[in-house]
């Protein structure tokens, strides 16, 4: 502990000296940091403090946002009907949601009207997760509770606005929280349950559980590249050849958060589908 | 001390943050963003891309109904082709068989003409002779009988000059000699 301390202290020092250059402070170790919980919470870039501060990860899911704006728009105004490569690759994200999420979940003939909000979801949803393993990037848009709230809040608003059309605000109430072909005792136990899982848990859950995965899998390859770090430039003998199996161990943990960016991102659309298709449902 | 410790004394460090909680500015930003993002795609690009998508099948759609018209159309081509070859191989074969029953009927024809031409010419020629004979027998009876008197009237004098006589004579002698010439023939 006192080694570390000593040691941060004396990075802080050489720090602040102008003789440290880029590579030297690239190549160094000033101890082994542990990622906290503090990582989601950089400083303010603008604004501090104020309803309006801006950080890092803000800034993070401003140029996510732009990006796929972007690609779309390219994309889009490009279109053709004979497609080029890249409009195909597109067109196939595009028939994934459609056909695996909307189609399968919701039914061919009534998911026509969700498609574009599935999609939407989706692609976001994708983007904001990959730039966790994007480098100078490098956390991912979601992994501050936030937006993920705000994207399950839509998907509440979406599924309570369907189901309350379909059934009036009476009809989708009884078809939700008391479920048909249920002797009514059951009610008792039933009832608030489904009430919680329909007005708190499901939003909660769908923001929570991307925030979770995503939170996690940034602290998982903090800790190996920074156990990198430490172990490469500081480690002395043979401990320094552990820095191979923590770079590989962030290696392969990169490799996997792209996996979890886009299963997350599925699992939100599909569970949107699933919460949509519930409210639709004429009688459970 | 290990390095455990110092995880957890930086976890207790940064715990003033609750990341279940989002912060004012959090849920602000990312309202913003994503009410953009959202407003972009479901109102001008994904329309734009399923219009092109639409669009193809439409083009695809519009292709097989081009094509299964073109299809149909090329049978019922066919279809006509193989009545109309049926029709005209029957009308020759009708053509052919009315020709040979017209033939047939023309050799019987001629040959029926052929054959009462036949029938008049030999008739003809029956009569002619008939005709001839007749008139050589009457022409001969004339002249035998003149002969034969004449003949007779030598040998037996004058005795014979009576007409009538003479001329029954010459009958007997004519009939005797015809019924001679009958049964010779």
């Amino acid at each position: 502990m006192t080694n570390l301390l000593a040691a941060a202290v004396g990075a802080e020092a050489e720090g602040s000296g102008e003789s440290q250059n880029f590579f030297q402070w690239l190549f160094s170790s000033d101890g082994f940091h542990a990622p906290t919980i503090g990582e989601f919470f950089p400083e303010a870039l603008l604004w501090e403090g104020t309803l309006f501060e801006f950080n890092r990860i803000t800034l993070v899911r401003v140029i996510a946002a732009v990006a796929l704006i972007v690609v779309f728009w390219v994309v889009a105004a490009r279109a053709r009907v004979v497609p080029g490569r890249f409009q195909s690759f597109i067109e196939y994200a595009l028939d994934f949601v459609r056909v695996q999420i909307a189609e399968e979940v919701i039914g061919k003939d009534k998911a026509r009207p969700y498609v574009a909000f599935l999609t939407t979801l989706f692609l976001a949803i994708v983007f904001f997760n990959i730039t966790g393993v994007i480098p100078f990037l490098n956390i991912a848009g979601t992994s501050v509770i936030g937006l993920p709230i705000i994207m399950a809040l839509w998907v509440y608003v979406m599924y309570l606005g369907v189901g309350i059309k379909k059934h009036g605000l009476g009809g989708y109430l009884k078809t939700s929280l008391f479920p048909a072909g249920v002797p009514w005792p059951i009610y008792i136990l039933l009832t608030p349950i489904e009430f919680l899982q329909v007005f708190f848990l499901r939003p909660f859950t769908l923001a929570l559980r991307l925030t979770a995965n995503m939170i996690a899998g940034h602290l998982l390859l903090v800790v190996a590249f920074a156990g990198t770090q430490y172990l490469f430039f500081e480690a002395s003998g043979a401990i320094k050849a552990a820095g191979a199996l923590t770079f590989l161990g962030g290696f392969a943990f990169t490799l996997f958060e792209v996996f979890v960016a886009l299963l997350q991102a599925y699992v939100f659309t599909m569970l949107s589908a699933v919460y949509l298709n519930m409210a639709l449902e004429e009688e459970h | 001390m290990s390095i455990l410790t110092s995880l957890t004394l930086a976890a207790e460090e940064g715990s003033n943050q609750n990341p279940v909680i989002p912060a004012p500015y959090d849920i602000l930003w990312s309202f913003v963003i994503f009410v953009i993002i959202a407003v972009v795609f479901t109102r001008i690009l994904l329309p734009k891309l399923q219009k092109v998508l639409d669009e193809r099948a439409e083009l695809i759609q519009g292709g097989i109904e081009k094509a299964e018209k073109a299809q149909a159309e090329a049978a019922a081509a066919l279809e006509e082709y193989t009545a109309q070859l049926t029709e005209a191989r029957a009308e020759a074969a009708r053509i052919r068989e009315d020709a040979r029953v017209e033939a047939a009927q023309i050799l019987a024809e001629s040959r029926r003409r052929a054959g009462k031409d036949a029938e008049r010419i030999i008739d003809t020629a029956q009569r002619q002779i008939e005709a001839e004979r007749h008139q050589t027998v009457i022409a001969l009876r004339a002249e035998v009988g003149e002969l034969a008197t004449e003949l007779a009237s030598r040998i037996v004098g004058e005795s014979l000059a009576d007409d009538a006589r003479q001329q029954r004579v010459i009958d007997a002698f004519l009939d005797d000699l015809e019924s001679t010439v009958k049964a010779e023939g």
